[in-house]
């Protein structure tokens, strides 16, 4: 038994070295991360490079296939596995921007909410509930019909939508903090309430901010798929991974593959997700259960 | 310990009159909102005078802490008005007022809670020089005066690296107490300083605190309900119930001749290791009232054992009894 614990404990032996660092919902998520930094040295065909001659070619392990388009081919000719890490980079950006942004507004809106409470308080929460009501996809739509689509319109959207729930959720543990007796100590110090929000609360936060984060990250990819699907998203010729699946839907029943492999990267990816955030949450503060 | 400053050339650093503070509780009504008042502090005079250590006891539900929330400013006085150094506290304008909240600090029960858990040692001792608008002083400068202060305390230089997780209690309480002295405050406020540490640490951080009080000339406003150490450390203390105070007066004089049944019930119910003393009945029973509908006439008479018809009707005015011993009774009138 002791014997058991210094093993364990040893930081060099791999397997305690695994155990606290989340190996599956990492290796789910580093693809694409990897593709969507690196994505043009990754790839062995232009993405976006038509060849009719090519067209709905199957995998390479399917009979007909050929191994230089390891996942086959669009009805372009274009090559579906360079489409695929070409597709990663605007799942990438928008999950990253759009989270980003969505956290510093709804963060500091959730701040100064639980901060100052009485009117100020009410007014954001009630506009938070108003907004919560209307569902997400919906108000995308709207968006994107009225500013055109693309990637800035979608960050834009995702901000718009993600805002308040950070919102929400900051402003609770604001309200708990703020009692605690080091920010009543601060008052005491004549602290600003900039620096106490600052240097006091904000810190107090980033673990809640990183669960809510990382959760949200899956959440924001498949809006940006959805909304891509749907066309008002980013439009062609670049690519997504939603895009992929639109153009692929029709060739469904003799091209399977197309739709197929851009279904499975984003429930890979969103997988990778979610799992890192429950990991980050029960590492972090079991308490945080109920996000 | 004080005796010779105390005879003649001692001044009021903090001066309480009549302060009042009334906080509305919300008793139904939708769109024309009823509020009640619920009286924490109703009426409360003492004064403090420099180098000394006023300790105010009461059990909770007393309002001694809501004292001390009005003196550090964080709760606006109903009221009535408190005096520091003859300065209304109620209208300071805001020079006056980091003046005064540099004058003035804290040390709470909770020593875990009183420390920012994402803060180093440093910058949490060193925080009050920090926010100074008196020009900011250098790194370095802000650094040798932490290191002092925690050496003051009795804290190694290591320590200043640590987070607070790494403390233990009483190592956790020093450190708050580094970072309430670091300013020389001339009035500090303890608020229950030790009961929330072990035992045997409580003599150690309350030795400390009357050393610091020796050297650097501080005065104390000492909230507590643990008697025995009001006893040990106070020069004058003040006993509250519900809002009121019910007897002050210099330490000793009180607990020798305590006259408000209140005061003798709590002295009462003090433990004391004396073999063979038998298992009495509880000095005191019930539950303190409540203070958004407190009992007519004395505060006390619900719970009190020599009640008199008087005590139903009026509330009893405070008399001076002896040099320094004030009592707020009936039963003084009637003997």
């Amino acid at each position: 038994m002791n014997n058991m614990k210094i093993i364990t404990r040893n930081p060099h032996h791999l397997f305690s070295v695994l155990k606290h660092v989340p190996v599956i919902p990492l290796l789910l998520l580093l693809p694409m991360i990897v593709c969507g930094i690196f994505g043009p040295y990754l790839y062995l065909h232009d993405p976006t490079a038509m060849k009719l001659s090519m067209a709905l070619k199957p995998p390479a392990w399917v009979s007909g296939g050929d191994w230089s388009y390891l996942l086959g081919t669009d009805n372009m000719g274009r090559d579906l596995l360079s489409r695929l890490i070409e597709g990663a980079r605007a799942s990438l950006i928008v999950a990253f921007f759009g989270v980003g942004f969505a956290g510093i507004v709804g963060v500091s809106i959730g701040m100064i909410a639980g901060y100052f409470e009485g009117k100020i308080d009410n007014i954001i929460m009630r506009f938070v509930d108003a907004q919560m009501s209307i569902p997400a996809i919906l108000l995308i739509i709207l968006l994107a019909a009225v500013l055109g689509g693309g990637l800035a319109t979608i960050i834009l959207s995702i901000t718009l939508v993600f805002w308040t729930q950070y919102a929400r959720v900051i402003r609770g543990e604001t309200l708990s903090i703020k009692q605690r007796d080091f920010v009543v100590l601060a008052k005491v110090t004549d602290c600003g309430t900039f620096r106490i929000l600052r240097k006091h609360i904000f810190p107090n936060t980033t673990n809640t901010i990183m669960v809510l984060a990382t959760l949200q990250l899956g959440r924001a990819i498949i809006i940006e798929a959805s909304i891509t699907f749907l066309g008002m998203g980013i439009q062609p010729p670049a690519t997504a991974w939603g895009l992929i699946i639109s153009d692929g839907r029709i060739y469904m029943s003799t091209a399977w593959w197309i739709p197929t492999f851009a279904g499975m990267a984003i429930m890979i990816t969103v997988l990778g997700a979610n799992l890192l955030g429950d990991w980050l949450r029960d590492r972090l503060d079991p308490k945080l259960r109920q996000l | 310990m004080l005796a010779i400053e105390r005879e003649g050339l001692m001044e009021n650093l903090l001066e309480a009159q009549n302060v009042k503070k009334y906080f509305p509780i919300y008793d139904g009504g939708v769109l024309f909102k009823k509020y009640r008042m619920l009286k924490a502090v109703d009426g409360v005079s003492f004064s403090v005078r420099k180098g000394e250590c006023f300790g105010i006891a009461g059990e909770s539900g007393s309002g001694k802490t809501t004292v001390a929330k009005l003196i550090l400013l964080l709760e606006k006085i109903t009221e009535g008005n408190i005096l520091f150094e003859g300065k209304n506290l109620g209208r300071l304008i805001k020079q006056d007022r980091s003046w005064y909240r540099r004058r003035v600090q804290t040390i709470f029960q909770d020593a875990a809670s009183s420390l920012d858990p994402r803060m180093r040692i440093l910058d949490i001792v060193s925080e009050p020089m920090e926010v100074q608008p008196s020009g900011t002083q250098s790194k370095s400068v802000i650094r040798h005066r932490t290191e002092e202060i925690l050496h003051l305390v009795g804290l190694g230089s290591a320590t200043l690296k640590k987070y607070p997780h790494e403390l233990s209690g009483g190592q956790k309480q020093r450190v708050a107490i580094a970072r309430a002295m670091i300013l020389e405050p001339s009035l500090v406020i303890l608020d229950e300083p030790v009961s929330a540490l072990d035992v045997s640490i409580r003599a150690q951080i309350l030795n400390l605190l009357t050393e610091i009080q020796e050297k650097q000339r501080i005065t104390y406003l000492l909230i507590a309900h643990d008697l025995a150490m009001l006893q040990n450390i106070s020069d004058q203390i003040a006993v509250m119930y519900l809002g009121k105070i019910v007897e002050m007066g210099n330490t000793e004089e009180v607990f020798d001749r305590p006259m408000h049944p209140y005061t003798k019930a709590l002295f009462e119910a003090v433990p004391r290791p004396e073999p063979g003393r038998a298992k009495e009945v509880p000095a005191i029973s019930g539950e303190i009232g409540n203070p958004i509908y407190p009992p007519s006439g004395c505060r006390f008479h619900p719970r009190c054992k020599e009640t008199v018809p008087e005590c139903r009707e009026n509330e009893p005015v405070v008399r001076n009894i002896g040099k320094n011993h004030q009592v707020a009774c009936h039963l003084l009138t009637r003997r």
